[in-house]
């Protein structure tokens, strides 16, 4: 427990939802961005992985809306404090995405329109945990949250969920990505509270 | 984009509070002693944890308002409605009181007072903190790399650190921008920020400056947006947006 503030009682208590330790709920669906929101549209979008051997395996907007989607409905977890509760979401999974991509690799760096970059292990891409999503509560994605389309990881903080991606390098050796590189933890999980460096 | 590497681990400190200062009716500067403060940038900020006396705590993230100054760390705090962390910073925390600190966090929006590029500052209400930081790190260290600064609040009195701002400071031009209600005598009608405000108020494109742009989700999105529109390259533009991240 850490030091006691004189008079703190709080006023966040739920106990009828439990929160990753540090974080509080909010109704809101605040940004977060390091930079101008990219505008892209749709007839330029495109999304690339590239294997650890220099396969490239390409979609464009309309090559992704032909692939089966999924709805999930799933809480999300900012490193900045806030957690938003059953957010709904339309996008195609990652096992999708990744069924016929050929590698070994272990790693995965997200690319994205406007440079940013983040990185996780690839494994946490697969099993039903990601999908590249266009839909967000019933409508198009907008684009200060990361539309036409963002990485959504819902497991990790969601600076790991990547607005306006582009594309995934797959590697066989992990490459931090923009916060990871500023101080942020290489994986963040909210649940073991990895928020920053050493965390 | 640019890297820059914050290394080592941050630790949970004990921060007293030492002194306050209120800004507006509703925003209040806390100035806290931690002992052993390892230093920090202009424009990064500071976790800030509070336990009740069950063990039940809170957390929320708030700018630097000032530069390293030893073990004194300043932080200005807008009093959120419903607000569980801020209000109690704000009002019920008294001289002497501990509350848990971490940080520094964030090595991207920040300006290091060895840069020469001319530098751009659009702020919008309590986004003005992290930019205030910058503004005294260069008075600090003597630069004279030239600032400019767009203030935009609602009405003069949501002005933070209005007579520091309005103190003469070469090389430091402000250009504040009411959306509300103006001074008596102000010729520019209250209104959001246009791009004649970016305009005349911050550099060129053609000069190339780092832009700083802090505020409220909408109003970042509008001035970067704006500043793109004049010509800056979109590498020069770094936001923080506020959401209620600060509450």
């Amino acid at each position: 427990m850490g030091i006691v503030s004189p008079g703190f009682h709080g006023r966040g208590r739920r106990a009828e939802v439990e929160l990753p330790p540090g974080q509080y709920l909010t109704e809101d669906f605040p940004v977060l961005s390091a930079g101008p929101t990219p505008r892209v549209r749709r007839e330029e979008w495109e999304f690339t992985v590239t294997t650890e051997t220099g396969e490239e395996h390409r979609w464009d907007w309309r090559e992704l809306m032909a692939l089966p989607s999924e709805t999930p409905t799933v809480d999300i977890h900012c490193v900045t404090k806030w957690s938003k509760l059953g957010t709904r979401w339309e996008g195609v999974s990652l096992d999708t995405l990744l069924a016929d991509v050929d590698t070994a690799a272990d790693y995965a760096l997200i690319h994205c329109y406007g440079g940013y970059t983040t990185n996780l292990p690839l494994e946490d891409l697969l099993d039903g945990q990601a999908w590249i999503a266009y839909r967000y509560d019933g409508a198009d994605l907008a684009s200060e949250h990361g539309g036409p389309a963002r990485l959504l990881v819902p497991h990790l903080y969601f600076w790991k969920s990547a607005k306006w991606v582009r594309g995934i390098r797959l590697l066989d050796e992990d490459e931090p990505g923009f916060w990871e590189t500023a101080g942020y933890h290489d994986y963040g999980d909210p649940w073991r509270e990895q928020r920053y460096q050493g965390d | 984009m640019a890297r820059a590497a914050v290394p080592g681990r941050l630790t949970w400190r004990v921060a007293r509070l030492a002194e306050t200062r209120a800004e507006t009716a509703t925003a209040r500067t806390l100035v806290f002693d931690v002992p052993g403060w390892p230093g920090h940038l202009a424009g990064q900020h500071v976790d800030v944890r509070l336990t009740a006396e069950d063990g039940y705590s809170a957390q929320r993230s708030y700018s630097l308002a000032a530069p390293a100054d030893g073990d004194r760390v300043e932080l200005t705090v807008q009093d959120i409605a419903d607000g569980e962390v801020s209000s109690y910073l704000t009002e019920g925390l008294s001289p002497g009181d501990p509350v848990e600190l971490r940080g520094p966090i964030g090595g991207w929006f920040v300006w290091r007072p060895a840069e020469t590029n001319p530098v751009l500052l659009v702020a919008g209400g309590s986004g003005i903190v992290p930019l205030m930081a910058m503004i005294r790190a260069r008075r600090q260290a003597g630069s004279s790399t030239p600032f400019r600064l767009v203030y935009s609040v609602r009405t003069p009195a949501d002005r933070y650190y209005a007579a520091e701002l309005r103190r003469p400071d070469p090389g430091v031009d402000v250009t504040p921008i009411y959306t509300r209600a103006t001074p008596e005598g102000s010729s520019r009608p209250p209104g959001r920020l246009t791009v004649a405000d970016l305009n005349s108020g911050g550099w060129p494109a053609e000069f190339a400056p780092d832009c700083f742009v802090c505020g409220p989700t909408g109003f970042v999105e509008s001035a970067a947006d704006i500043l793109l529109a004049l010509g800056h390259d979109a590498r020069k533009i770094k936001t923080e947006r506020f959401g209620p991240t600060g509450a």
